[in-house]
């Protein structure tokens, strides 16, 4: 198992840049998910770790080790690709031991490793099949199993869920994380589902247009969006954002909305012009102490919460609250936002001021 | 239900499919029949009118597609020992002795080590090609293969003439090596562009997969392409094997002595004493052996790749 670092990875198709100068960290062990819409360079990214694209700039280390100009079959790494590419002339058992067979391990030991890893994934009825006929979920577990069974230092894997239906993709989700957990293997995973990302991720990234956003635990990515386009991006119903003009101070613990003065974590950072305040729908509270009014204009039930569409001053906003709270379309009511989780947004730069709260948090 | 909509066919059409699909066949195999028959037939029986189709066998035509053979006078004849084998009993019941085998097996050699020769070596410079061609960054890629395909654009005999200069000149007429890259020469045209087609449709993704596993390019080629791309090569193998075995005009043109194939050989057995059509029927229909159980042994892989890779995926 291995640490893989990434600094200033850079690819160019001819006059057009994938993925421009990204760095980060992935440590041993880790469930890493590369995350962002698509064309962001996700996939680049991912194959130039695995050494199918050689980076036209940048390193990529394994364990401490340069490998960025090394062809993939000296890199250790296996992948699962998204069509999971099962060799079709071959049957599962034959499939599995490939990766074994090209390392010349014996025949005896070969069997021994295949049947572990059948074990392991539950797939030990079909390994006589073709390929060819097996279900989707089946052929998932069949190219984890080759990836598996060589015990590689690292673990790719390019939306390896996409293929299948939305039932069967939590259940392969939880599979493959109990998976991850027991062998504790080092992952990059990519995925353009947020959902997937937060779900199953230790770290993520979040590309767009081949720039690193924010590379964060789920959690900092979250609740401390360092960009516009991060905090749109995740999340859904994603940040309400609050467009206005005005001045923020080093050292305020609130900004003029208007007539409203918003408390916010303590600001670290002075930004004058166009800004934008950012805050999730879960941290709007319908209030009628608050001063800050937004007029109803639709409810949308979910069971146990409720999302109510707002008109503001400022832009429509979006409030979770709990579905028992009573709001009638037409009717003004006050919006209480919670200071400790507001972002402000500097809008010509699109990056996040840094304030107390989100001071620990890594930009792209 | 109107008269458009499918449905199972009728007693009626059933019929009338099966009576144009029987005319169609006696019209194509006819000639065909009547070939390997004559094949089988006595000189006499082989010009006798009106045509025998009811006759006795005979093995007359292959003992003079193989052997040379001299009239001799009915005293020469009775001074020779009895024949002890059927060739020279057959040869001598028509007051003949054989002066030696033909040169019918050394012209049937030939076709095979040149039109087998050349479709191996079109084949593996076609598939190596083609692959560079699907996987590779290959600079001016399609004005590269627009040259491939150009070479095919007129008809190689309209060439003739300069090819038999530079053949003179280096020494490669009338050689197998000659013909085998003369007929690659025309032949890896087709291949290149039936094989790239095939193997664009294989994903990338096997390779990758087998890049990753650990194994070089080549054996990724060898071990996952390859088996892939079987059924492409077959079918391009028989079309490149048709046209190598069947080609005449070159053979006449380059051919004489030493390298010969079967095709130019086959119409000088009709000037050896007399018209021989049984001799030439069996020359013709031994020449349609090897392809036919070329295509048949392929006929599997064929029948598939004749859709050109719409069955995957
Ligand atoms: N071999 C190539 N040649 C030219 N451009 C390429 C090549 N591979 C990828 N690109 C371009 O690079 C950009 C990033 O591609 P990439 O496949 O990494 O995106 P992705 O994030 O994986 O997207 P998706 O979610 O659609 O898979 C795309 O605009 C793509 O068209
Ligand atoms: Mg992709």
């Amino acid at each position: 198992m291995a640490e893989i670092v990434i600094r200033n990875l850079r690819k160019e198709f001819g006059a057009f840049t994938a993925v421009q100068g990204s760095s980060f960290t992935i440590r041993d062990g880790e469930f890493f998910m590369l995350l962002g819409p698509s064309g962001c360079g996700k996939t680049t990214t991912l194959r130039m770790i695995a050494g199918l694209e050689l980076p036209t700039s940048g390193q990529i280390l394994i364990d401490g080790e340069d490998v960025s100009q090394r062809p993939a079959s000296q890199r250790d790494i296996a992948m699962v690709f998204q069509m999971f590419a099962l060799y079709p002339h071959l049957n599962v058992r034959r499939n599995i031991s490939y990766p074994l067979v090209s390392q010349g391990m014996p025949r005896a030991q070969v069997q021994a490793k295949v049947a572990e890893v059948a074990r392991i994934l539950g797939i030990e009825s079909i390994l006589d099949k073709p390929v060819g006929g097996l279900s989707g979920g089946d052929r998932q577990r069949v190219a984890l199993g080759r990836a598996i069974v060589r015990q590689p230092k690292a673990f790719m894997m390019d939306e390896p869920l996409g293929a299948l239906d939305a039932e069967f993709r939590e259940h392969m989700s939880e599979e493959l994380r109990a998976l991850h957990d027991r062998m504790k293997a080092t992952t990059v995973y990519v995925t353009h589902d947020q959902l997937e990302a937060m779900q199953m991720g230790d770290k993520i990234v979040v590309m767009n247009h081949g720039v690193v956003e924010q590379f964060g635990t789920p959690q900092d990515i979250y609740d401390h969006p360092a960009t516009l386009f991060v905090a749109d991006f995740i999340g859904s119903p994603s940040m309400n954002f609050l467009a206005f003009e005005g001045h923020a101070a080093a050292g305020a613990t609130s900004v003029s909305l208007g007539d409203t003065a918003m408390a916010l974590p303590e600001l670290q950072e002075a930004a004058t012009g166009s800004l934008v305040l950012g805050v999730r729908p879960e941290h709007v509270a319908l209030s009628d102490a608050s001063p800050y009014r937004g007029r109803v204009i639709a409810t949308e039930y979910l069971g146990t919460t409720q999302i109510v569409t707002l008109t503001t001053a400022h832009g429509q906003i979006k409030a979770r609250t709990a579905a028992s709270q009573i709001a009638h379309p037409g009717e003004t009511v006050g919006l209480a936002l919670n200071p400790r989780t507001l972002s402000l947004f500097d809008a010509t730069t699109g990056r996040a001021l840094r304030t107390a709260a989100n001071a620990g948090v890594h930009h792209g | 239900m109107s008269a458009y909509s499918i449905t199972e066919p009728s007693k009626a059409s059933k019929w009338v499919a099966g009576i144009l699909v029987t005319l169609y066949m006696v019209i194509t195999l006819l000639p065909l029949a009547w070939i390997i028959s004559t094949g089988f037939k006595t000189g006499p029986d082989s010009i006798s009118y009106p045509p025998k189709v009811i006759f006795s066998p005979s093995i007359e035509g292959y003992v003079n597609l193989f052997t040379d053979r001299t009239r001799a006078t009915p005293e020469q004849l009775a001074t020779m020992p009895p024949p002890d084998n059927f060739v020279d009993e057959i040869v001598q019941r028509r007051g003949e002795v054989v002066t030696g085998p033909s040169r019918f097996g050394e012209r049937f050699l030939n076709s095979i080590i040149i039109g087998f020769g050349s479709t191996a070596l079109s084949i593996v410079l076609g598939t190596l090609a083609a692959y560079a061609f699907s996987r590779f960054k290959v600079p001016l890629k399609d004005d590269l293969l627009f040259f491939i395909l150009s070479t095919r654009m007129m008809p190689p005999i309209a060439v003739a003439i300069p090819i038999f200069l530079m053949y003179r000149q280096l020494g490669l007429s009338d050689t197998h090596l000659g013909m085998i890259l003369l007929y690659t020469g025309v032949n890896i045209s087709l291949a290149v562009w039936l094989l790239k087609g095939f193997i664009d449709e294989i994903p990338r993704e096997y390779e990758e997969a087998a890049l990753i596993d650990g194994y070089t390019r080549f054996q990724a080629f060898r071990k996952v392409v390859l088996p892939q791309a079987a059924t492409g090569i077959a079918s391009t193998a028989i079309f490149c094997l048709i046209f190598a075995w069947n080609e005449y005009a070159f053979a006449v043109l380059l051919t004489s002595g030493n390298a010969q194939t079967a095709p130019p050989f086959i119409p000088t057995i009709i000037g050896v004493g007399g018209q021989d059509w049984p001799a030439v029927a069996a020359g013709a229909t031994l020449f349609l052996l090897p392809v036919m159980i070329f295509t048949i042994l392929l006929r599997k892989h064929l029948l598939r790749g004749i859709t050109f890779g719409a069955v995957r995926k």
